[in-house]
């Protein structure tokens, strides 16, 4: 138990001031209702959905929630249940055996909701396109707030691409 | 008082006229309503009788010896068998009401007249009973209940589990019964026809080896009627296969009347005894107890869990009244009252919520044909009112507040903690142990019927029979809901009822004639550990605390939006019964943790394609629990049985010359032995 | 008075998990979410809609009312700033014990409803928790009442007042003990239950909730905070109650809210420090952790009914 605590208190904080402000990468589709925004913009619970990616966001995303990223210090976290949630982080062109799911993921969380559809896969299906295993990119089947662009896109894109869903990204300088 | 023999032969004849009735209407509606009639006039008066005997704390009694000479028939009413006679009564209302709608579907099937004449048979030996003021009196009256229940018990004869249940019920029921011939034998000093008063001074001047004796004896005869471990192993049994109104009024009252005959010898006529003889009751109420819920939480028979639960209950009523004995043995009177009055409130509140859920179960049977809790589920949609009363049952016996089965073991705790201030090495060792398995047992009751309700009426159905059930018949509904009523009226209610059994249990066996005022207000509290509890308090602050937060939410504009949708399954498409978890997944942690006991024995068959071991046909999985006792104790002694009469069966040899030979032997020292009694 | 306990308990139980998690959140290096985050939260879920299933029953749209309302009588039962408390003649530590059964009890059922097999998981992993956990909350309560001579908990707490003592004896540090490791099973903290998982296969409480949403997880979400409260509060109050009010006097009442909030603060950092020490059990090693506690408790008990 020492040895825990002593390397806790030697490894101190970790978490890094992020340069948000530069947004090229987000592209916000239909911005948010100001009263929404009151509602979710202070406690907001992520439920991640995979549509048949390769995982290569996935693990960006796992990234987010490190302590250098910190997902949590902007209130807020990833849940199980999508009946917990209030966003839907959603990455993967969409396969024909998740367009269900993915629609049924979606009626399962209640209003008001938010999509966030995260790489290129979900945008434009990416490197999948025309593939005969693929349904649609994800506004397709699901009705998408934000896009963020990139394969994989960094941490810091998806994160830029979160607060832009409820509008709290910093202004560009 | 005047009133009490005109009322008394209404009860009777309430019975007979049922009995009448049931024998000739037959198979048609008729005969069921008027032996339902019949049961519900007599039990009904029966309740009269006993409220005016609780509150009015006088004696009654009558000696018929014209009736059955030589001896002739005594009755006695006071304060114990009126509070008896309200037990029988409350059930008896409800499960002759439940019986209208019940027996309609044995009709054609099974013989009406029989189920309906024998129903009033047993409360009328019921009744007799608790009025019985002399040994030949109690113990014809115990023999007509037995009989009555064991051929009310063989209803559904074309069982085979029917019967084996019934000759498992009627061997040890008469088991039993050898033993009370003999305890009043002893008690009696010889004379069956001698009166409880010459009982009682007869026993105080005895020597404490005959007392020790009827102790014994009484606490083999009572315990196997009331289903203690060891002697409960006929209850699982036996309660299943009955009718279910039966079921409900066998669970309900005539377990009951083995503590009964406990309280009545123990307290009423030895007047109490030695230390190690509530030491001994209180260990056997206490393992009852344990033994009992946990059998029960590995059932996935509904009726044989209710029936198991009846075994846990009794062992509560017995740690209260082996508490209450113990310290009356001390001295510690205000405690010993508190003990018995424990465990009588605890009796009545078993006989409310066991009969209704024996009834609920008989309900859900009804409608869907199978006592399989596997094979039930989502009946709560089709059978509302069913699986609303059987929540209030459920709720009751998981002692949760306000309901009844909460005030009566917060009684039954505080006697054990009360323990504390009696200086002996034995009580400050035990009482903490029966503490915590009191506290053990009530914690496993509600996993048990968090089970029982959960897995029969949520979810989806499980079989095809219990998505088509249907609700009861009205009938049945009303019943339940009688005793649903009496369970809440019995929880809000402790500081009514506690005063009532401390006037049944005044002067009785060196009790004081007044007991002190256990109740303020609507508070009760408690000698020896000051404990103060409020029960209709605190449903006032719950339906209090819900109101208000209804009323906050809507004034502070919260969200009020409700929208139906699939249940959450991860995405896929479709939800099944399949998905669910069953009886024996639920309580499959349990029999884990527990399985030192359990010693589960598991199966699995797995059919293969014959072309190719890795294609699977089928699969079964089998599990089973062993039962402890009946392995241990009962399969040795049957075994030993059976080698004996193999024995003796030699002496049949089918040759003449053998049985003539056998014939002069025994005349000639039959002839010996008179010579040499001379 | 009769709500001065269930408001200030009911203020206080999300400021004391946001306390809990920013610990946490710093013992792993991070940032983490401000203290005052589960108060977001509820005003959050407040304005969400509800989505209920087609298979579940009114039982699950009743029972987060009955979780949350058996929660907050308890807390006005509870000696949490006055000792006795307003409603303290009602119910004694029983009616504590079995009101918190009550929650369970429903919830459970509530798991049961929609048919799902997670919510199956959650009541019955939970009904076991329940059943081995409440019998050791009474008791260890047991063994302090019996130095009291009341099961009520304002007699407790006022005897131990009296008899500064009895704070060290062995009955109150067994009980101690106990309480406290049943503290973690019943409010389903780390190692029985990790609060903040997102794998079903692990979840206990949370199993059972993963159908509900809206104003009814928010009721359901406060009523397990409040129900870490009510165990901090016990474990506090009844052990070590110096500063609580025994009088309506107002300075006292607020010297009690000063000396609770220390108290729970600092249980709240023991709590944290622990859940980072320590790693969750095995479903299965969690009855031997608490036939630990059940037999600490029963010690307690013993050795109290022996006046020591």
């Amino acid at each position: 138990m020492p040895t825990l605590f002593r390397k806790l208190l030697r490894t101190g904080m970790v978490t890094e001031a992020l340069p948000l402000e530069d947004a090229a990468t987000v592209e916000v589709v239909q911005a948010i209702n100001a009263r929404v925004q009151q509602l979710l913009g202070r406690a907001l619970a992520i439920r991640q959905v995979d549509a048949g990616s390769c995982n290569g966001c996935e693990l960006e995303i796992a990234a987010l929630t490190s302590p250098i990223y910190d997902l949590e210090r902007y209130g807020m976290h990833v849940v199980a249940s999508p009946r917990h949630a209030d966003l839907l982080l959603v990455t993967g062109p969409v396969t024909h055996n998740m367009r269900v799911p993915l629609r049924k993921t979606y009626e399962a969380t209640p209003d008001p909701k938010l999509v966030v559809a995260v790489g290129e896969c979900a945008r434009t299906c990416g490197v999948f396109a025309g593939s005969y295993a693929i349904a649609g990119s994800v506004d397709q089947i699901i009705p998408v707030d934000v896009f963020v662009a990139g394969c994989p896109p960094e941490p810091i894109d998806i994160l830029r691409g979160l607060l832009a869903a409820v509008d709290r990204l910093p202004a560009s300088r | 008082m005047e009133l009490t023999p005109f009322l008394l032969g209404l009860m009777f004849s309430g019975y007979g006229l049922g009995a009448l009735g049931a024998l000739l209407g037959g198979e048609r509606a008729v005969g069921r309503w008027a032996a339902a009639l019949g049961v519900m006039s007599g039990a009904g008066i029966g309740t009269m009788l006993g409220l005016v005997a609780l509150t009015s704390r006088q004696h009654w009694s009558v000696g018929l010896p014209a009736l059955l000479p030589p001896i002739g028939l005594f009755l006695r009413l006071d304060g114990l068998s009126g509070f008896f006679l309200l037990v029988v009564g409350l059930v008896g209302v409800a499960a002759a009401l439940y019986s209208i709608g019940y027996t309609a579907h044995y009709a054609g099937r099974y013989a009406l007249r029989r189920l309906g004449a024998l129903l009033n048979l047993l409360l009328f030996a019921l009744g007799l009973q608790l009025l019985a003021d002399n040994a030949l009196t109690f113990l014809l009256s115990w023999e007509i209940m037995s009989l009555s229940a064991y051929l009310l018990v063989l209803t559904e004869h074309d069982q085979p589990e029917t019967v084996r249940a019934a000759v498992w019920y009627i061997v040890m029921t008469h088991a039993g019964f050898a033993a009370l011939v003999a305890m009043f034998l002893l008690l009696a000093g010889g004379d069956l026809g001698a009166s409880f008063s010459m009982m009682r001074v007869g026993a105080a001047s005895a020597s404490p080896e005959l007392r020790t004796a009827v102790f014994l004896l009484a606490l083999v005869g009572f315990g196997s009627k009331a289903g203690i471990v060891p002697l409960h192993v006929w209850l699982p049994l036996a309660h299943p296969v009955a009718p279910s109104h039966v079921s409900a009024l066998m669970s309900g009252v005539v377990i009951k009347m083995g503590i009964y005959g406990l309280v009545r010898v123990l307290l009423d006529l030895l007047g109490g005894g030695p230390a190690w003889w509530g030491g001994v009751v209180l260990a056997l109420g206490a393992v009852s107890a344990l033994l009992g819920v946990l059998y029960a939480l590995m059932e996935h028979d509904l009726k044989r869990l209710l029936a198991y639960h009846s075994v846990e209950n009794i062992g509560i009523i017995l740690i209260g009244i082996g508490a209450g004995l113990l310290f009356h043995s001390y001295g510690r009177m205000d405690l010993a009252a508190l003990g018995m009055i424990a465990g009588l409130y605890h009796t009545i509140n078993h006989a409310a919520f066991k009969g209704l859920l024996f009834l609920g179960a008989g309900s859900v049977l009804q409608a869907t044909h199978t006592r399989n809790m596997e094979e039930l589920g989502g009946l709560i949609k089709p059978m509302p009112w069913t699986a609303a009363w059987f929540l209030v049952g459920s709720a009751a016996i998981s002692a949760l507040p306000p309901l009844n089965g909460f005030a009566s073991e917060w009684l039954v705790f505080q006697t054990l903690l009360g323990g504390f201030s009696v200086p002996a090495l034995g009580v400050t060792l035990g009482m903490p142990v029966a503490v915590a398995m009191l506290a053990l047992t009530s914690g496993l009751a509600a996993a048990c019927f968090v089970k029982a309700f959960g897995i029969t009426f949520l979810a989806l159905p499980r079989s095809p029979e219990a998505a088509h059930a249907r609700e009861a018949p009205r009938t049945m509904l009303l019943g339940m809901g009688l005793l649903a009523l009496a369970c809440v009226a019995l929880g809000l209610a402790p500081f009514m009822v506690v005063p009532l059994l401390g006037d049944a249990l005044a002067g009785m066996g060196g009790l004081p004639t007044t007991l002190p005022a256990l109740t303020s207000g609507v508070t009760i509290q408690t000698p020896g550990l000051a404990g103060h509890m409020a029960a209709p308090l605190v449903a006032l602050a719950l339906a209090l605390t819900l109101g208000f937060t209804l009323l906050g939410m809507r004034v502070a504009g919260v969200n009020r939006a409700l929208r139906r949708s699939d249940a959450w399954g991860c995405g896929r498409i479709g939800q099944t019964a399949r998905m669910e978890y069953t009886a024996t997944s639920f309580a499959e942690p349990l029999r884990r943790i527990f399985a030192e006991l359990y010693r589960p024995r598991e199966d699995v068959t797995v059919d293969t394609h014959p072309d190719s071991r890795y294609f699977i046909q089928a699969m079964a999985y089998e599990s089973a629990v062993s039962q402890l006792i009946e392995r241990r104790l009962y399969e040795p002694l049957l075994r030993l049985v059976k080698f004996g009469s193999r024995q003796i069966r030699r002496l049949q040899s089918g040759s003449l010359h053998a049985y003539l030979l056998y014939m002069t032997v025994a005349l000639a020292v039959l002839v010996l032995v008179a010579q040499w009694s001379w | 008075m009769l709500i001065l306990q269930p408001a200030l308990a009911l203020a206080l139980a999300p400021g004391l998990v946001g306390l809990i998690r920013w610990l946490k959140a710093r013992l792993q290096s991070r940032r983490g979410p401000p203290p005052w985050q589960p108060y977001a939260e509820l005003r959050k879920l407040f304005g969400k809609e509800v989505v209920v299933a087609h298979s579940a029953s009114w039982l699950f749209r009743a029972a987060p009312y009955l979780v949350f309302a058996s929660a907050v009588v308890v807390t006005a039962i509870l000696p949490l700033v006055l000792a006795p408390g307003a409603l303290d003649g009602i119910g004694d530590l029983l009616v504590v014990v079995y009101l918190l059964l009550l929650g369970t009890f429903v919830l459970a059922l509530a798991g049961l409803d929609p048919g799902t097999a997670f919510g199956g998981m959650g009541a019955s992993r939970e009904m076991t928790v329940a059943a081995l956990a409440e019998p050791t909350v009474a008791l260890a309560i047991f063994g302090l009442a019996i130095g009291a001579g009341s099961t009520n908990l304002g007699q407790i707490v006022l005897q131990t007042l009296r008899t500064p003592i009895l704070a060290a004896s062995p009955s109150h540090l067994l009980a101690f003990a106990a309480l406290f490791i049943v503290m973690l099973a019943e409010a389903g903290r780390l190692p029985v239950d990790n609060p903040g998982t997102h794998l079903e296969l692990t979840m206990i409480h949370e199993a059972m909730i993963l159908e509900y949403s809206g104003r009814y997880l928010a009721l359901i979400e406060w009523a397990a905070w409040l129900k870490l409260l009510i165990f901090f509060t016990l474990l506090a109050n009844l052990f070590l109650p110096w500063g609580i009010a025994t009088t309506f006097a107002p300075g006292a009442l607020a010297l009690a809210c000063l000396a609770l909030v220390a108290k729970l603060a600092v249980l709240g950092v023991i709590l944290a420090i622990l859940e980072t020490r320590i790693a969750k059990l095995r479903l299965f090693r969690v009855p031997e952790l608490l036939a630990v506690s059940f037999v600490l408790g029963l010690l307690a008990v013993t050795a109290s009914f022996a006046r020591v």
